[in-house]
């Protein structure tokens, strides 16, 4: 999965040399570009893509399955980037609910805020939101990577099953409820921990990890300054003896 | 359910409120394709005046004979606007004086809105349509509350699109679906509260103003709401000179605001509001749930 990663997270970043292809939503219909974002992408390697006046629109650059940088000049609607293989999406605005949802690799970029449930149930990837994230961020994480600059909403990372996230400024109500296998690193405060999530102390891997996806993501903080957030598994297996309160 | 408005800050946008808004409400047409509904809030009228927004069953409406009838019975000074199926009434007459007699003499007809400030329009079908049938583009006023309905719990009438409305000037839009409308109609009607509609939305509206009767204030009838309405909700409200934004706890129905130093404008998407003036650098945010957000006119 890392390796991956580094491969595609730094290209997002890098100007492109040549001349993009540029697709104007208020021109062109958005079942127009992204047809092409399937089916013609291939026959324009090298080519960056430019999306502009997405005006929130939604089902921006879903279902991209090939290495190709589109920036998308404005806020999007639902779920842009969905689906996303390979692809780097920069979105220069804030995304609507659903961003990168199901990525299964590549990296999507949010410069401003992303709505509620940026990144669920991604299996691969890096999704990168320099803003906020609204509720439920990270809901049913698969394995993807995501790391908000600013804060998350509640009951963000809820029943995430594999994949990291990176919190660097505070969390809200019932962060990493019923958690499996995913971890969560927060470096403020959390408003209140779910049902089985725990903090635990950090190991060097996790240092580690956390200094890594920070790089990706480019941001300034140490990984000194994050809490590990982990499922207690305690809710693994049923308890026929406990009072079922839930 | 779905929602949008405007509040204009700058008087000189006041006159193109109307313009502001139809693409707003347009642009919610997908969320919302069974009927629209507007309430414009317009200057203030005369303590003794009121103004009533009156919707009836059909096109072919005869108001004239309303008018001559309504004058021969009370004697009062009134001016009627008619569009179609719709009237704004401006009568020196109150609710308690009003509302009777409508219902002794005109059973059959909706009274939308009473107040001294605002007119309401709502009726099923497209929102473009329903705003180019009662030329929402030509509305002026400090704001507006606008809302597209795609019914997901009672039927698509009238009557049952937003904006809702109880007492006077005061009315209220609902993105979401509420689990115990019933059980506030139940604590209301005893009270002498009636329903018009089996409408969740309804419920949450007659509570507010209910509390808000009984002496609080905007900010605290919200505050109890929080308390006793259960479910999904994103609720806009519009009094006379105030706009009020509320989420529930888990905030599942969306709103984004833009504020900039001439207007505020919210909706359920950005993509309703990307044709406001300067929105492009307009402070853009979600508002957070169960906090409250009430801007004043």
């Amino acid at each position: 999965m890392d390796s991956v990663m580094d491969s595609v997270t730094n290209s997002t970043i890098k100007a492109d040399t040549e001349m993009p292809i540029v697709f104007d939503l208020a021109q062109t219909p958005l079942r127009e570009v992204n047809r092409f974002l399937h089916q013609e992408i291939s026959q324009h390697n090298g080519k960056s893509i430019r999306i502009l006046n997405p005006d929130g629109a939604h089902n921006i650059a879903v279902g991209v399955d090939h290495e190709v940088n589109i920036e998308i000049a404005g806020h999007t609607g639902y779920y842009a980037a969905g689906m996303n293989q390979l692809a780097n999406v920069m979105i220069l605005g804030n995304a609507g609910p659903g961003v990168a949802e199901n990525m299964m690799s590549g990296c999507v970029q949010v410069k401003g805020f992303a709505s509620v449930s940026a990144g669920a149930s991604a299996q691969g990837g890096l999704l990168i939101i320099e803003g906020n994230a609204g509720l439920r961020c990270g809901i049913s994480l698969k394995g993807g990577d995501i790391v908000v600059g600013g804060s998350v909403g509640s009951f963000s990372a809820f029943m995430a099953q594999a994949g990291r996230i990176v919190i660097c400024g505070d969390a809200g109500d019932a962060l990493g409820d019923s958690l499996y296998e995913a971890v969560i690193y927060v470096r403020g405060k959390i408003k209140s921990l779910g049902a089985d999530a725990q903090i635990e102390p950090m190991t060097d891997a996790d240092y580690q990890t956390v200094t890594e996806l920070l790089a990706q993501a480019n941001f300034p903080y140490s990984s000194k300054e994050f809490r590990r957030v982990a499922s207690a598994k305690q809710l693994y297996h049923w308890n026929a003896d406990d009072n079922q309160e839930y | 359910m779905w929602h949008c408005w405007t509040f204009d800050q700058n008087p000189a946008l006041r006159s193109s409120l109307g313009e502001l808004a139809v693409p707003m409400l347009i642009g919610m047409s997908e969320r919302g394709p069974d009927s629209a509904g507007l309430a414009v809030f317009t200057e203030t009228l005369a303590p003794a005046y009121r103004k009533y927004s009156l919707h009836a069953g059909s096109p072919e409406f005869d108001w004239k004979t309303l008018v001559e009838t309504l004058r021969t019975h009370l004697q009062p000074q009134l001016n009627l606007e008619s569009h179609g199926n719709h009237a704004i009434l401006t009568v020196d007459l109150l609710p308690d004086q009003l509302k009777p007699w409508l219902k002794a003499h005109y059973p059959h007809l909706h009274l939308l809105s009473s107040g001294r400030t605002i007119d309401l329009y709502k009726e099923t079908g497209k929102p473009a349509e329903v705003a180019a049938r009662y030329n929402f583009r030509s509305f002026q006023g400090t704001h507006v509350v606008g809302h597209t309905r795609m019914a997901t719990e009672s039927a698509v009438t009238p009557a049952h699109a937003h904006p809702f409305t109880a007492g006077e000037d005061f009315c209220l839009v609902h993105n979401g679906s509420l689990s115990n409308p019933y059980e506030i109609r139940r604590k209301l009607e005893p009270r002498g509260i009636q329903f018009e509609t089996d409408n969740d939305t309804e419920a949450a509206c007659r509570f507010l103003e209910w509390r808000m009767r009984e002496g609080d204030d905007l900010e605290t009838a919200i505050r109890q709401g929080f308390e006793e309405l259960d479910g999904f909700y994103t609720f806009l409200m519009g009094t006379s000179d105030k706009l009020a934004l509320v989420r529930d706890a888990f905030a599942c129905k969306p709103a984004i605001v833009a504020e900039t130093d001439d207007y505020v404008a919210i909706s359920s998407e950005f993509r309703s509001l990307a044709h406001l003036p300067d929105v492009k650098n307009a402070h853009l945010y979600e508002p957070a749930p169960e906090e409250m957000y009430v801007w004043t006119v």
